[in-house]
């Protein structure tokens, strides 16, 4: 069985202009989301407060929930059905902070029991963090992300490039300026979370001018793709007032991984088409090595999104929001390593990296023919003038790949 | 056969038998003492959220015990400066771990610094000065050091009674751990009653006898009218009937008479008159000897016993106590009275905690997790088994096969490594089985391009392997490294997610590389086939 035909020749890289807008607006709507909503909605992890996870014997709703709350402080107390157990299981949350966490948990429970009566209402779950555990907690999130962040793009550029003395330099530089900015900020004695975010900032920042610098195109586009994904993940989860918690950054994380994970195999096909002896543009090898791994593309994001689905919908409330950021982050990583991280190699610069060598051209060797043929795609016009300079080798070999 | 094969085919097998050891405890019921004796015996550990129990973070706060330092010092001097004939107005506590001493004369100044210097190294002279009227102001300040010292004994202590007290709680495997800045983590599994554990781990159990000034009228007093040297605390009362608590001012003087230092046995008794449980505390002989002392020289007065700053009762000393027993009365009920036992017993904090976090599930819903975590996980299998099934055909047998396998050594590594199955964990492995099928679909679809240009199925499956398996390996990498970088930084359940998802791929690759590779070594070797169905 094939869903994909082996002949499929889906013009991707003429496409990348449309895709390159549509992923510009969905950053552009994570960005307004979170200045909509003043930054990420914090969970309880992070932001510090209480979560109360109440089941009832009989039914009930929010408002009356909300009222019996009332003597404890409780009035900015949010108060949600839970897993659509015909209004029995409610979900209790508080994040103000000057609440006294000490004992609360008690508290609700007896206030609970006394309107509903005793044996009526079972606490089924109990979250209290502390602020100052929060703040500690969104530290080491953040932190996760910036070491998270620091290994893979000295594992993509050593690796996508063979360069792995570039990706030591680059690892040098990397923890350099993270050192000079740490100091920076110990100087300045700003806030601790703030400063974790500028590290994380400056590391992207310097991150991606190194790459530009030295040329690494693959890893530059691997991370602008990482870059993508996790920015359009965060603002789905914004835009659909998803709270972030410590599970939610273990989705990031792995997202992280999975989005690489694609772009590193459409790549490594691109390299692989690389060497082969031929006459074709960079445009024309980028999107012929998507067409030939799209379908291990479409299959593997297909029964990675089977299984989220079915942790989605039978896994419970508990665990819900997790597998909604590993859907969205797969859905929008099989995205973004078909439409962008591969198409935008044609924008980055260019420089002395694997595929636009230029060998000496022998004079004996005959001018090269007209590189756009009939059955080839669309040649991106940015591609041209790179492949004036590159040699038809055989024939034979170019046919073939025609073929494909 | 290709050569290394017997090879890779024992290598396989062994891995398998293993496996399946490892998970027999976790899915048979008893086992026999032979088979506990010699194999395997570790079921599969589930994360609190499974189990449900509670995961608390405490604080110390050692500030409060090296205040409390700086007090005893402070009421030591005055005894000490009496010895010594010096004579001063008696000494003040100060914010900062600072005594300020007020001497009379300023020949007295030698003699207190050589008091200090001999008897309080701790302590240095901050600052002295002249006041007009010829008396000398100083200030002593406890060292850096000594600050340190306290507050890293204050946290090690804690630990130790917070440790007596869980163990006498009685829950199976709590763990206990110091962690940074004076914090304790504390996991209590499968605990029913969570705000009784909390109440009994949480407090402080300060117990002094304080004498009651009677000269002092409770109900008029106020903090102007205060004698010196006295404090007003109250006494709370519980109505039975109508629940009601009420608290009565009492006044007593600041001085401690004895603390809980010296107890060496707290138990439960009922009074036979009123039918009340009460504590009785035994003293070692110092606090026996103490305790005869103070009864013997205050009869017929009232002695507060005041526990964590709130008066427990204060009754009259009809005689003196010299069996070196007393006994706590006040308005408990059985299981107050059981928990006041134990912590009196495992003796008072240092300094009180604070509970920074405290997550807590439920057993029911730690088993709604569980069945939903493994339903949500068989239908992913299944749907993922049947459509490679359908898709790749003989491949997908394979494919399925090392799927399979895959769960299998998941499982059984977490047995093996005592890793903690947490929920997030099996979503981890809910996962790894939609990724680990990503291999083989790679692999897959290289031998179908080789078979497209023509190869025969054995070269096909040959070059399919030899050109996947780098391009795998390097994918799975990221993920890998993702992975290390949750299980350093999260915490509890996370890790657990970090754990099956590291676990997932290491032996995804396995399955999908090698175990399937031998699968089609030896069909195309027993068959040779001219068509692959793949």
């Amino acid at each position: 069985m094939e869903f994909i035909k082996p002949d499929v020749n889906i013009n991707f890289v003429g496409q990348r202009f449309k895709a390159f807008i549509l992923s510009g607006l969905l950053i552009l709507a994570t960005v307004v989301s979170l200045f909509a909503h003043g930054g990420p909605n914090l969970g309880i992890d992070f932001a510090g407060g209480i979560l109360v996870q109440v089941r009832f014997t009989e039914s009930t709703d929010a408002a009356a929930i909300k009222k019996a709350l009332a003597p404890l402080g409780m009035n900015q107390a949010m108060v949600q059905s839970f897993g659509g157990e015909g209004r029995k299981e409610f979900l209790i949350r508080d994040e103000n902070q000057g609440l006294k966490l000490q004992g609360l948990s008690d508290r609700v429970r007896q206030t609970l029991a006394k309107t509903y009566g005793e044996g009526k209402v079972e606490v089924r779950r109990v979250e209290m963090v502390g602020p100052k555990v929060g703040a500690d907690l969104r530290e080491k999130a953040l932190l996760a992300i910036f070491y998270a962040i620091l290994l893979i793009v000295v594992y993509i550029s050593g690796r996508f490039e063979q360069k792995w003395g570039l990706a030591a330099v680059m690892a040098a530089v990397l923890v350099g300026a993270t050192l000079l900015v740490e100091a920076l900020i110990g100087a300045a004695g700003g806030s601790q979370g703030g400063g974790t975010v500028l590290l994380i900032l400056t590391a992207l920042i310097v991150t991606v001018a190194l790459c530009w610098l030295l040329k690494l195109r693959y890893a530059l586009g691997a991370i602008v793709a990482l870059i993508h994904d996790v920015l359009i993940t965060v603002g789905v989860f914004s835009l659909l007032d998803k709270e972030f918690t410590l599970a939610t950054v273990a989705a990031l994380l792995t997202i992280i991984g999975y989005s690489l994970n694609d772009t590193i195999i459409v790549y490594d096909r691109i390299r692989e088409n690389l060497k082969r002896p031929g006459k074709l543009e960079l445009g024309e090898i980028i999107n012929a090595s998507v067409n030939q791994t799209l379908s291990r593309t479409i299959l593997t994001s297909g029964t990675t999104l089977v299984v989220l689905l079915s942790l989605y919908v039978l896994g419970g409330g508990v665990i819900q929001d997790f597998a909604l950021a590993l859907l969205i982050g797969v859905v929008v990583g099989t995205y973004s390593s078909i439409f962008v991280a591969s198409p935008i190699l044609l924008l980055l610069p260019e420089g002395d990296t694997v595929f636009t060598r230029r060998r000496p051209r022998p004079a004996a060797q005959p001018r090269p023919e007209p590189v756009v043929e009939a059955a080839s795609p669309a040649v991106p016009v940015s591609a041209a003038k790179q492949a004036s300079a590159r040699k038809r080798k055989g024939k034979k070999s170019g046919k073939k790949r025609r073929k494909r | 056969m290709p050569k290394n094969f017997a090879m890779k085919a024992t290598l396989v097998g062994v891995v398998i038998i293993l496996a399946l050891l490892y998970l027999v405890p976790t899915l048979g019921g008893k086992l026999p003492s032979w088979w506990t004796n010699y194999l395997p015996a570790d079921k599969i550990h589930l994360g609190l959220d499974l189990q449900g129990g509670m995961h608390l973070i405490l604080e110390v706060e050692t500030a409060k015990a090296v205040e409390a330092a700086v007090e005893r010092t402070s009421q030591e001097l005055v005894r000490r400066m009496h010895e010594d004939k010096i004579r001063a107005i008696r000494p003040q506590t100060e914010p900062g771990n600072k005594i300020a001493i007020t001497l009379l004369h300023e020949n007295d100044r030698a003699k207190l610094e050589d008091l200090i210097k001999q008897s309080y190294p701790d302590y240095k002279v901050a600052s002295a000065r002249t006041l007009s009227d010829g008396k000398i102001a100083m200030t002593l300040q406890l060292s850096a050091a000594a600050i340190k010292h306290i507050a890293e004994q204050a946290s090690t202590q804690a630990l130790e009674t917070i440790r007596n007290r869980v163990d006498q709680f009685g829950v199976s495997e709590p763990e206990i751990l110091p962690q940074a800045d004076g914090r304790i983590l504390i996991q209590l599994p499968g605990i029913k009653d969570p705000q009784r554990a909390v109440a009994l781990i949480g407090k402080t159990a300060q117990l002094e006898f304080k004498l009651v000034d009677e000269s002092a009228n409770p109900a008029t007093v106020t903090k102007a009218t205060l004698p010196p040297g006295d404090e007003l605390l109250y006494v709370y009362r519980r109505d039975r009937a109508t629940g009601r608590t009420s608290k009565d001012p009492i006044v007593v003087h600041r001085r401690v008479a004895m603390t809980g230092a010296n107890i060496t046995d707290a138990r439960v008794q009922i009074d036979s008159q009123y039918n009340e449980p009460y504590v009785s505390i035994s003293f070692d002989s110092r606090g026996a000897r103490q305790f005869a002392d103070v009864t013997s020289r205050n009869v017929k007065k009232r002695l507060a016993i005041v526990l964590d700053g709130k008066v427990q009762s204060a009754p009259v000393i009809q005689e003196a106590i010299t069996g070196g027993e007393a006994r706590i009365t006040g308005d408990f009920s059985m299981e107050e009275a059981r928990d006041l036992a134990v912590v009196l017993r495992s003796g008072a904090l240092p300094a009180p905690v604070r509970i920074l976090e405290e997550r807590t599930v439920g057993p029911s819903l730690g088993r709604d997790s569980i069945n939903q975590g493994i339903t949500s996980m068989a239908v992913g299998f299944l749907l993922v088994v049947l459509f490679i099934l359908i898709y790749y055909r003989l491949g997908g047998v394979v494919a399925d096969l090392a799927l399979l396998l895959n769960l299998v050594l998941i499982t059984a590594a977490l047995a093996a490594f005592q890793a903690t199955l947490t929920l997030p964990g099996i979503a981890g492995i809910i996962l790894t089985i939609g990724m680990a099928v990503d291999a083989n679909v790679l692999i897959f679809e290289r031998v179908r391009e080789e078979l497209r240009m023509g190869k025969t199925p054995f070269a096909a499956v040959e070059a399919g392997y030899g050109k996947a398996t780098l391009t795998i390996l390097d994918a799975n990498i990221t993920t890998l490294i993702a992975a290390l970088v949750l299980f350093q930084f999260g915490t509890g359940p996370i890790r657990g997610f970090a754990v099956t998802l590291s676990i997932g791929i290491a032996s995804s690759l396995f399955t999908a590389i090698t175990f399937t590779r031998l699968l089609f070594d030896l069909y195309l070797h027993q068959f040779r086939p001219k068509k692959l169905l793949i």
